[in-house]
């Protein structure tokens, strides 16, 4: 009987919660455009900010109320990007996908450091006390603030040396932001070949310090005027050049410091290129 | 001014301490005049502001204390050769904070001459104030305890500001450091006549020179050379970091703050170093342009530490090697005190005109320090001389929220290190709150 | 051109050699602005205060024998086995060796019965160290005192082997090991029958609280102990007077006061004073750097709270003693006092424009 009397008290107690519940949810709903919501969810959920926005949900609300292009996530996968641009009902876009590359090649066996160093692990402070002691002024600090900011943990400090793996890069950007060299830039992630180097120093002074960086030695301008661009002591693969895995082979640098994405960031393999 | 301005007793700061001094490497002896060398690497930019304009190319012959760059605008001075020869080089060398900075290369003949002297006011007394405050900033003078700030810029206050006490800071706080010491000893009449000056310029009379306690000789040597001027009050102060310190020094002699953010001018006050006032006084009466500075060269692997009377654009490997190089493994190279200095990592780096001292700290004295999880003892906080929360801002700084360390007064710190000494954990707080300073101004300024 | 595997082993060009020594360049090390420090460090505060807390432990081993040299060491080697177990499984830096988990260990076993068994020894050491302290990331980051949680958690947990005491060898040897009490207890059962309170407050007793000849808890007994141990705190610089003193003159006025209003419902100011927890709490755990305030007027405001707290507990409460309880409540209050006992920094002025808004970044 006590049960009975239980279990009809709670059914009632609870008939009652339910009710004024879905009163107050009918009474007072804000108004929102479904399609919010849905964009939302579609996109990455990482809140990198690579948008410009202060997250997904802020982009969603952005793509849906203010019709900005949804082309600006670079973290959202291309099915996901489709369906995006469906439900915002906006014509379809292509979407240039940009990896993140890291222009120094100076890992510690490369890289002479002039100093020791004791302090905040992060290369900003560092870069305010000689840059951590590395002997070169353009180098990789190594003391890994990008990859602390990397939503996505797509960079790895390996030997004192940031290294992005494109695969896992989705190009928000957020590592150019923290890095104090500014060494870090976005790339279209067909560009495979790059001149990991970012010194402007004089080429002896640089090879005094790092034995992986450009001498502007101009072995590949030399050889494919039309990929390459001297500036000063630092050679660059010119904007949208596509430069193959074999054409580096080929130049031949002396250094190394021109190479393929992939050498970069699996030094082992790096060696047999380069011999 | 009246005499309800002179302290009877200084007021005492809250905070601050009493760290192991090391002054007694270099309180004896004199200031040194080292040999001549062949060649000097002058820095061109040796003064906050905007960088002097190279006015000689290379192979140019110059003459000692000819000056070679002109200012640009008027936060800048010009700036002088060191000795008389040939110009070199103009290219970069590291700079005190590391990174790499123009400067040019004066490579010596050896006869040492000087240029066409400039005019002597020996009278200075009856000197135009306006011809002074010019011969300040044509003799390229800087604030000479570390700030480098052009000095005929503070020597020229808005008009609407009233100032009505010149504050000569003569307190020397800095561990290990004795070239204020022994200026004041040796130069006292020099120093005196910098502030008479001084106060012309600023159209004041009341003058009071703090000196911290453990410098007798250097308050007695003053005392004598101010005799009969009652104007002029030296104050003996307690030892304490950091007496020096700016505000610091204001408060102790005056009684007033100065408020957060604002500037000594606000409290109509005005604050000079010792150095840069014989600076000044040998300009004005001598007629000499700023060509060299006394640095302090100490620590305890230096052979034979002392002060030498350096030429701007020596470098520290000759200092060192004047003073007879060092006797033990050196583990850090500071430009500057131990305390606010700036550790170096190139013994090419050169003397300019804010180096108040070479100290080099043994393997012994170097701990190489992890840092430990703030225990919230409270020292930094008792310590501090600005009154900061110093162990939530640690914190806060730590995990990167720069908008609760501005909103915990995180920019008023002065970066004096004493909540670095102090902690038991060895947290890099000085380190913590300049990265944060640095982050909010970039944000304000993005804004 | 060289080829790369050349270049890869040259050194960096020397200069010349001085005809004096000098610093080799690549050995100089930077670091920011101080380059001097302290010789202080953690490891050396948590080894001071243990050494001060040596009189009171030499003083329950005196009382209690082998039951407190067993209760002791069991603390801090479950105390430091905790820790160690944790950074192992958590694979976190090993932190035991700056003893704080022996200094925890040491003053729970301070603060619990002689007859302990092992196995709350045990059960004690765990709530301190893991529940109370490595839980929310470890030294520096607890919230409440790790010895002060423990004692609290085995008093109402374990309320029975908490409150059985151990018969003390000079004082009270005629009374049953078992049943014997504390003189708190006793005290606040003779208050609830409204007996009377004078052997309380006779001088006889009160110097055998002071020297250490009542029952209670192991480092409790010996005000004399305690005291010899605070002065060491205050040599070795590594307290201030503050929160101490605001705990002691608390509970004075506190108990004066309730005194003259009605009589007989407790024991003097100096009985409360001596017996019990006060002492060792206000000298050794209220004054835990993590959990209280950083601030001196801070610190005050929290002394105070604390001594009004253990009164309130041990006049009207259903517990004997409540210094744990005491400040287990104020440190939850800790960073509000911090927040408002903060005076501004120097030359602060709310008018000034240059001080910094809420929401002014970001």
């Amino acid at each position: 009987m006590t049960i009975l009397f239980a279990a009809l008290a709670l059914a009632l107690l609870g008939l009652i919660l339910g009710g004024l519940i879905g009163f107050t949810a009918k009474k007072f709903a804000v108004e929102t455009d479904p399609r919010i919501e849905e964009i939302t969810n579609l996109l990455p959920g990482a809140n990198c900010g690579g948008c410009g926005y202060a997250g997904c949900a802020d982009y969603a609300r952005a793509i849906v109320e203010d019709g900005v292009s949804p082309a600006n996530c670079a973290a959202a996968t291309e099915e996901n990007f489709q369906k995006i641009m469906a439900a915002a009902g906006q014509e379809a876009a292509k979407r240039e996908r940009k990896v993140a590359v890291v222009y120094c090649s100076g890992d510690n066996r490369h890289a002479v450091h002039v100093a020791l160093y004791n302090g905040l692990n992060d290369c900003r402070a560092a870069a305010a006390l000689s840059g951590a002691g590395k002997g070169c002024r353009f180098g990789c600090i190594g003391l890994g603030s990008c990859a602390r900011n990397c939503p996505f943990g797509a960079i790895e400090i390996r030997d004192g040396l940031a290294i992005v793996h494109a695969e896992l890069c989705k190009g928000c950007g957020k590592c150019t932001e923290v890095c104090p060299r500014k060494l870090i830039h976005l790339v279209p992630a067909e560009s495979k070949v790059h001149v990991f180097c970012n010194s402007l120093d004089k080429g002896p002074d640089k090879r005094k310090i790092c034995t992986a960086g450009c001498l502007a030695c101009r072995k590949c301008v030399k050889a494919y005027p039309e990929l390459f661009n001297a500036q000063g002591f630092l050679v660059r693969a010119r904007d949208g050049a596509a430069i193959t895995a074999e054409q580096v082979a080929e130049v031949k640098c002396p250094t190394g410091a021109l190479q393929t994405v992939d050498s970069h960031a699996n030094p082992g393999k790096r060696k047999e290129g380069a011999a | 001014m009246n005499s309800h301005h002179l302290p009877l007793r200084p007021h005492r700061f809250e905070g601050g301490i009493h760290p192991a001094d090391g002054k007694a490497y270099t309180t004896s002896g004199t200031i040194r005049i080292p040999p001549l060398l062949d060649k000097y690497q002058l820095v061109i930019q040796q003064n906050i502001g905007v960088s002097p304009l190279l006015k000689v190319k290379k192979g140019d012959t110059v003459k000692k204390g000819q000056q070679i760059a002109d200012p640009v605008g008027n936060i800048s001075v010009p700036l002088h050769a060191p000795t008389s020869g040939t110009v070199g080089d103009i290219h970069d060398i590291s700079g005190a904070n590391g990174a790499p900075v123009p400067a040019v290369e004066i490579i010596a003949d050896g006869k040492d001459e000087w240029c066409e002297p400039m005019e002597c006011y020996s009278d200075w007394k009856n000197t135009n104030r306006e011809l002074l405050l010019a011969r300040v900033k044509d003799a390229g003078i800087v604030g000479m305890g570390g700030a480098s700030f052009p000095t005929h810029v503070k020597l020229s206050p808005p008009p609407e500001r009233e100032i009505d006490t010149l504050v000569i800071n003569g307190a020397e706080c800095e561990p290990y450091l004795t070239a204020d010491d022994h200026l004041m000893r040796e130069q006292a009449d020099r120093i005196i006549a910098g502030a008479g000056i001084c106060a012309k310029i600023l159209k004041i009379s009341h003058v009071l020179i703090g000196v911290e306690e453990n410098k007798p000789e250097a308050i007695r040597a003053l005392r004598t050379a101010a005799k009969g001027q009652k104007d002029i009050v030296i104050v003996p102060l307690k030892v304490r970091y950091p007496q020096g310190g700016e505000k610091q020094l204001i408060y102790a002699l005056t009684g007033r703050k100065v408020l957060a953010g604002g500037l000594p001018m606000d409290v109509g006050c005005e604050v000079q170093n010792v150095a840069t006032l014989a600076a000044i006084a040998e300009a004005a009466v001598e007629g000499r342009p700023l060509i060299e500075r006394v640095v302090t060269v100490t620590g305890s692997p230096v052979v034979d530490p002392g002060n030498y009377l350096v030429r701007l654009g020596t470098p520290v490997r000759k200092v060192l090697e004047w003073a007879g190089g060092i006797k033990k493994e050196v583990r850090k190279l500071i430009l500057g005190g131990p305390m606010m200095g700036f550790a170096q990592s190139s013994l090419d780096v050169t003397v300019s005109k804010n180096t108040s001292g070479i100290l080099l700290l043994g393997a012994d004295e170097v701990r190489q320090f992890e840092a430990g999880p703030c225990l919230s003892c409270g020292r930094c906080v008792e310590a501090c001389p600005m009154r900061l929360l110093v162990s939530t801002l640690s914190k806060v700084c730590e995990n990167e929220r720069y908008d609760l360390a501005d909103e915990n007064y995180v920019m008023n710190c002065l970066e004096c290190g004493i909540c670095t000494y102090v902690c038991p954990a060895g947290r890099p707080n000085v380190q913590h709150f300049r990265r944060a300073k640095a982050e909010i101004r970039a944000l304000k300024r993005r804004k | 051109m060289e080829s790369s595997d050349k270049m890869e082993n040259r050194a960096p060009v020397q200069p010349e050699p001085a005809a004096v020594r000098l610093p080799e360049a690549g050995t100089l090390v930077l670091s920011s602005s101080p380059h001097i420090r302290t010789s202080l460090n953690i490891t050396k505060i948590m080894a001071q205060v243990m050494l001060c807390l040596l009189p009171a432990v030499i003083m329950a081993v005196c009382h209690y024998r082998w039951n407190a040299v067993r209760v002791i060491l069991l603390c801090m080697i479950f105390c430091a086995g905790w820790e160690m177990l944790w950074c192992k499984v958590m694979r976190q830096k090993q932190t035991v060796r700056d003893l704080s988990a022996m200094l925890t260990g040491l003053i729970l076993a301070l603060n619990v019965s002689p007859l302990l068994p092992w196995w709350l020894c045990l059960v004690g050491s765990f709530v301190a160290v893991i529940i109370a302290k490595q839980v929310f990331g470890g030294l520096g980051q607890n919230p409440f005192n790790p010895a002060a949680v423990a004692r609290v958690a085995l008093l109402v947990g374990a309320a029975r082997p908490m409150t059985t005491w151990a018969p003390l060898p000079s004082a009270f040897q005629h009374l049953d090991g078992v049943t014997a009490a504390t003189p708190l207890t006793a005290a606040s059962q003779s208050a609830a029958q409204q007996a009377s309170l004078d052997l309380y407050n006779s001088n006889e007793f009160l110097w055998n609280a002071f020297i250490g000849n009542i029952g209670g808890s192991l480092g409790e007994t010996s005000s004399l102990a305690i005291l010899i141990g605070a002065a060491g705190l205050l040599l070795f610089g590594l307290i201030r007077l503050y929160i101490p003193l605001a705990v002691l003159l608390t509970v004075t006025v506190f108990v004066w006061i309730v005194n003259q209003v009605s009589p007989g419902v407790t024991p003097g100011p100096l009985f409360h004073l001596l017996t019990g927890g006060v002492m060792l709490g206000a000298f050794f755990m209220a004054t835990d750097y993590v959990t209280s305030p950083v601030t001196h007027l801070g610190g005050m405001v929290y002394g105070i709270g604390i001594g009004i707290i253990v009164c309130v507990i041990r006049i009207w409460g259903s517990f004997p003693e409540g210094m744990s309880f005491a400040i287990v409540i104020m440190n939850a209050l800790v960073p509000l006092i911090d927040k408002f006992c903060y005076k501004r920094p120097f030359g602060w002025n709310p008018v000034n424009a240059f001080q910094p808004r809420r929401g002014e970044i970001k």
